[in-house]
Order: C-alpha cells, then sequence, then structure tokens
C-alpha cells in the first residue's frame, strides 16, 4: 500500500503559551509526537485543543514556547512560518467541522488539497491513492461535496489533507457531527491511514473512548494546561483526573 | 493562448462598438458611452475582490477618485504627459493604496471589512477636501482639449477609446484570472477561508494580490475623470454612488464569473442613462436600488445565474 519512501517525522512542544488578543487559551503546554505515532488530545470544549493545531499550523501566533517538526531528520521551528510554508514542509490540517468546499465537488476538493506546488506534480498519484483508501469518493467524485453525508464529507476532508503528501497529519475532532457508528468508522480509517502512510497522527477528539482506540499515547487537556499524560491507552483509561473533569464522574 | 484569443476577440467587439458610436454621429452618444464602459472597469475590478474572493469593498469612490486626483496633480506639475501615461500612474497609486488597505484591513472579515473600506474613503475624501494644492473643497479646474491627439475627431472620442480599450485590458485580466490556479485560490477563500487556508493556499498573499488589482484598476478608470468632467471637487469625485454602482453591477449580472460585472454594467449603466435624459438624474440611483431589491430576492446568483443551472 504505501507508495512513497518512508521518511520519518515528528513533532515537539514545549512551554507552549497562546491565545487570543488579551485573552490567554495555552499555558505552558508541552507535547511531543514521535516517529509513526498517533497521539490524542482529549478534552471537551473550549478547553484549547484547537487553538493548539491552529498554533501548529501558524494560523494562531503563540506568545511564549515553541514548536518544532522534525522531517527526514531536519528540524524546523514552526513558529514564525506561515501556513502555506508549514503545509510545504508535509505536515497536514483536517480542521474541526471538515470545513470543505461545498459548491465544488468531491474531485475539485481534492485538487484543493494540492493547491501548493509542491503537491502538483503527484496530484494524479495522489488521487489514485485517495479513492483507493475510499472507494466511496471515487462513487462519488463528480459529486457536489456538500451534498454528502457528514461521514462521507469527514473521508472527504481526511483525503483532501493527503493530497499535499504530509508525513504529520493533525487530525482536529474528526467525530464532530457523526453518528456513533460513522466515528468509529472515520477512527478506524484515520488508523488505516496512518498504517499505510506512515504518518505521525496527533488528534485531538473530545470521544475519549473512540480516540483511545487507535491512540498509542494521549494528553488531557484541561483549562489549556496539560493536565495528564498517559504513556498508553490503559493508562488514560485508569485516570482519575479523566474521571472527575472529563467523564463527570 | 485562449487568453490571447479572448482579447484579440474582445478589441473586435471593442473596435465594432466604437465604428457603431462614430456612425451615429452625435457626441452625446460618447459622453454617455465612456460613463458606461467606465463602470464595466469599475464593475469588473470590485469583482476581481468582491465577487472572486467575497471581500466586499465600499471603498470604491476612494480609489476611483484617487486616480483622479492624481490627474490633477499631473496636470498641475508636468502638462505633458500624454492621458494613458497619467492613467498608468494613477493606478499604480491607486493600486499601493489598495495594498495599504489590504495589509490594515484583511484581518478583518465580512462586514467588518466592508465598513473599514467605506470608513477609508471619508478619510481620502477629508485629506482632498483639505489639500489646496487640488483645489480643496473649492474644486478643480482641467481644460479638455479640443481635438483627439491621435485620430480626427473630438476629445470626447478620444477619450472614449480609451476607455474602451480599459476595459477591454480589466475584464481579460479578469477572465484570466478566473480560470486560473489564482482563480481557484480566490474562490477557495471565498468558499470557506479557514479550509482554504489548512489546504496550503497563501491566502493573505492572493487577497493582497486581489486588493492591489481590484484598487489599481479603479484608480485607472478614474484617471481620465477630470478631462470628462472639466470641473472636478471631492464631493462629485468621492460620490458614494460610485460605490453603490460598482456593488450593484456585479449583483445584478453575477458574481461569480468576468461576464456578470460587464452585462451589469452595460444594462444598469445604459439604463441610468437613459433615465437620467429621458426622466431625471435623481431617478437613476432609485432605479438602482429597485432593480437590486428585485435581483437579490428573484435572482440572487444574477443574470450569469439563470444560464448556469
Amino acid at each position: 500500500m504505501s507508495w512513497r519512501l518512508i521518511l520519518a517525522a515528528s513533532l515537539s512542544i514545549t512551554g507552549l503559551d497562546a491565545g487570543y488578543g488579551a485573552v490567554r487559551i495555552l499555558h505552558d503546554v508541552t507535547l511531543s509526537v514521535a516517529e509513526g505515532e498517533t497521539v490524542a488530545l482529549l478534552g471537551t470544549n473550549g478547553n484549547g485543543k484547537s487553538t493548539l493545531m491552529k498554533s501548529v499550523m501558524g494560523m494562531v501566533r503563540p506568545s511564549a514556547g515553541s514548536i518544532v517538526a522534525t522531517i527526514d531528520g531536519v528540524r524546523h521551528e514552526l513558529i514564525g512560518m506561515s501556513t502555506e510554508a508549514i503545509v510545504d514542509l508535509g505536515i497536514g490540517f483536517v480542521p474541526e467541522g471538515r470545513r470543505l468546499f461545498p459548491r465544488l465537488t468531491v474531485t475539485e476538493n481534492l485538487l484543493m488539497g494540492a493547491f501548493r506546488k509542491k503537491a502538483r506534480p503527484d496530484i494524479q498519484k495522489n488521487i489514485a491513492f485517495c479513492f483507493e483508501v475510499f472507494p466511496r469518493l471515487a462513487e462519488r467524485r463528480k459529486q457536489l461535496a456538500g451534498s454528502m453525508s457528514g461521514g462521507e464529507q469527514q473521508m472527504l476532508a481526511l483525503a483532501r489533507a493527503l493530497m499535499s503528501a504530509p508525513r504529520l497529519l493533525l487530525i482536529d475532532e474528526p467525530s464532530v457531527g457523526l453518528a456513533p457508528l460513522l466515528v468509529a468508522r472515520t477512527i478506524d480509517k484515520i488508523k488505516e491511514l496512518k498504517d499505510s502512510f506512515q504518518l505521525a497522527v496527533l488528534m485531538a477528539e473530545q470521544n475519549f473512548t473512540q480516540a483511545i482506540r487507535i491512540a498509542d499515547r494521549g494528553y488531557v487537556i484541561v483549562h489549556g494546561h496539560i493536565e495528564f499524560e498517559g504513556g498508553s491507552a490503559a493508562e488514560l483509561n485508569d485516570n482519575d483526573l479523566i474521571r472527575q473533569f472529563y467523564l463527570g464522574a | 493562448m485562449r487568453n490571447v484569443r479572448f482579447t484579440v476577440l474582445a478589441l473586435l467587439v471593442a473596435a465594432a462598438t466604437f465604428a457603431a458610436a462614430r456612425l451615429i454621429d452625435n457626441a452625446y452618444v460618447f459622453f454617455a458611452g465612456y460613463v458606461v464602459l467606465q463602470y464595466i472597469v469599475l464593475a469588473t475590478a470590485w469583482n476581481i475582490l468582491g465577487g472572486y474572493t467575497g471581500y466586499v469593498n465600499f471603498g470604491t469612490a476612494a480609489f476611483f477618485a484617487l486616480g483622479a486626483y492624481t490627474t490633477v496633480v499631473l496636470h498641475k506639475t508636468v502638462l505633458v504627459l500624454p492621458l494613458p501615461a497619467m492613467m498608468l500612474v494613477g493606478g499604480v497609486i491607486s493600486g499601493v493604496i489598495g495594498l495599504g488597505m489590504g495589509y490594515l484591513t484583511l484581518r478583518l472579515r465580512g462586514t467588518f471589512f466592508s465598513i473599514a473600506t467605506l470608513a477609508m474613503a471619508v478619510v481620502a475624501q477629508t485629506l482632498i477636501t483639505n489639500w489646496n494644492f487640488v483645489g480643496g473643497s473649492r474644486g478643480a479646474y482641467i481644460i479638455r482639449p479640443s481635438d483627439s491627439p491621435i485620430f480626427s475627431g473630438d476629445y470626447i472620442q478620444y477619450l472614449f477609446v480609451v476607455m474602451l480599450l480599459l476595459s477591454v485590458i480589466s475584464v481579460s485580466i479578469a477572465r484570466a484570472i478566473q480560470h486560473s490556479r489564482l482563480g481557484y485560490g480566490f474562490s477557495a477563500i471565498r468558499d470557506d477561508e479557514l479550509a482554504a487556508e489548512a489546504s496550503g493556499v497563501p491566502t493573505l498573499k492572493l487577497k493582497l494580490i486581489a486588493t492591489t488589482l481590484s484598487g489599481g484598476l479603479m484608480g485607472m478608470a478614474g484617471a481620465p475623470l477630470p478631462y470628462y468632467v472639466t470641473y472636478l471637487d471631492p464631493a462629485s469625485g468621492f460620490s458614494l454612488s460610485y460605490a453603490v454602482n460598482t456593488i450593484a453591477m456585479p449583483l445584478i449580472g453575477g458574481t461569480a464569473t468576468w461576464l456578470g460585472p460587464v452585462i451589469g454594467a452595460v444594462l444598469l449603466g445604459t439604463l441610468q442613462q437613459v433615465a437620467t435624459v429621458t426622466i431625471s438624474s435623481a431617478l437613476s440611483l432609485l432605479l438602482v436600488g429597485l432593480l437590486l431589491v428585485g435581483f437579490v430576492i428573484a435572482a440572487p446568483k444574477g443574470i450569469v445565474g439563470w444560464f448556469t443551472r
């Protein structure tokens, strides 16, 4: 399945402070994603998951800390880089709520994912790969993205992010607005993609049980602080803090 | 190659238009036609930013008037410059202002951006009103030469030809953009800016290209104005009707394509000229309002939208 040279990508965030204007959202966040790892960032709404994702993508300017992506052994400090340069490095982003281009067709949405110059030579190969991984998208290639079901749209959002041939994929709340069965299917698909693409994945998720099914490690974020770091799914499962802050028990 | 073919075709249409206007042999045709052509340029320029990227600019009058006042300044300092050169200077100045406005205001989205552009127009008008060199609130007089410098005919015919060529240029640019990667980037920004950014579309850069190009073309459209009106004052140069008309025309014609603003400008511009002559000039703006209300209700995608699905 894997069609690309297997090379390593990892992410390391240290002491990150970020926010919007005077409002600080993230406080001294330290987090890492090693090569080939799937890391879950767990937390309910309003705790800073999306802000963290946007900070990595250069959409939010952090006030302190560092975000280093190591790709093929080269270290890149992401703070201060533009979003398009970060995408060029091989970091893909699936935004929360899918954010497709509803008036474009499936194929056109995929082409938009390959907007960067670097991604263009491989467009045909990458589209073929996306259709192979998501056969449903191949059936609907001429359909308008806005007219598809939520599950199909999430698949398209994932596929669009793959069009820039990323090595590190950030996925913001893949389960949002999906029926439970589709959540499970989406999460399975992320695992499949990660394995076949040799991706490193950072996934923000509220759906705790689904997320830790495929996560190697996880962080719990509460009010912008990393409150707990679990080295394995089991460790996360048995944690009091999660019961208290997260499951509300 | 397709773009070249289109431009050649547009030039042929322009030549036919000029020939037809000459046949009628009435100077008023050129005066009225000039205004319609000017609106083709303004509506097309507005649409590059407002239609393609979805950022509604209420400051058309500012870019337009800056182009016109550039001509006034040049006229008072270096009289010998030919009109196309003055238009180029006016375009560059308005383009630079567009770039600056983009830098300052493009963090704002939706209504907030529109309000900022409107505010910028008011600021620019205040500055010009208080600048004595260009006449301040008294306005400036420019004497129009009597004859065309390049062919035999009235100077108004020359102005008409210049504006005709500028419309060909603007429409060709707008069409080339629509079918290019730049155009896809623009519409991605319009549909969902965050998604565009996540896909690696350099949104700020593209938006700055749009504001610069749009502002520059508006300035070029304004540069011949002093020769057309022969008396330019801030109140008329910065008239809000320019802003209202250039928004109404693309909306009526359809904002998604290059053709929409052209159709809107020809239709509305001609209608306004006819109404001004036959009924009254005050009525022409009422006409715009009524048509706009009608189209928003009956055909939100404009005239072009009727034909595409």
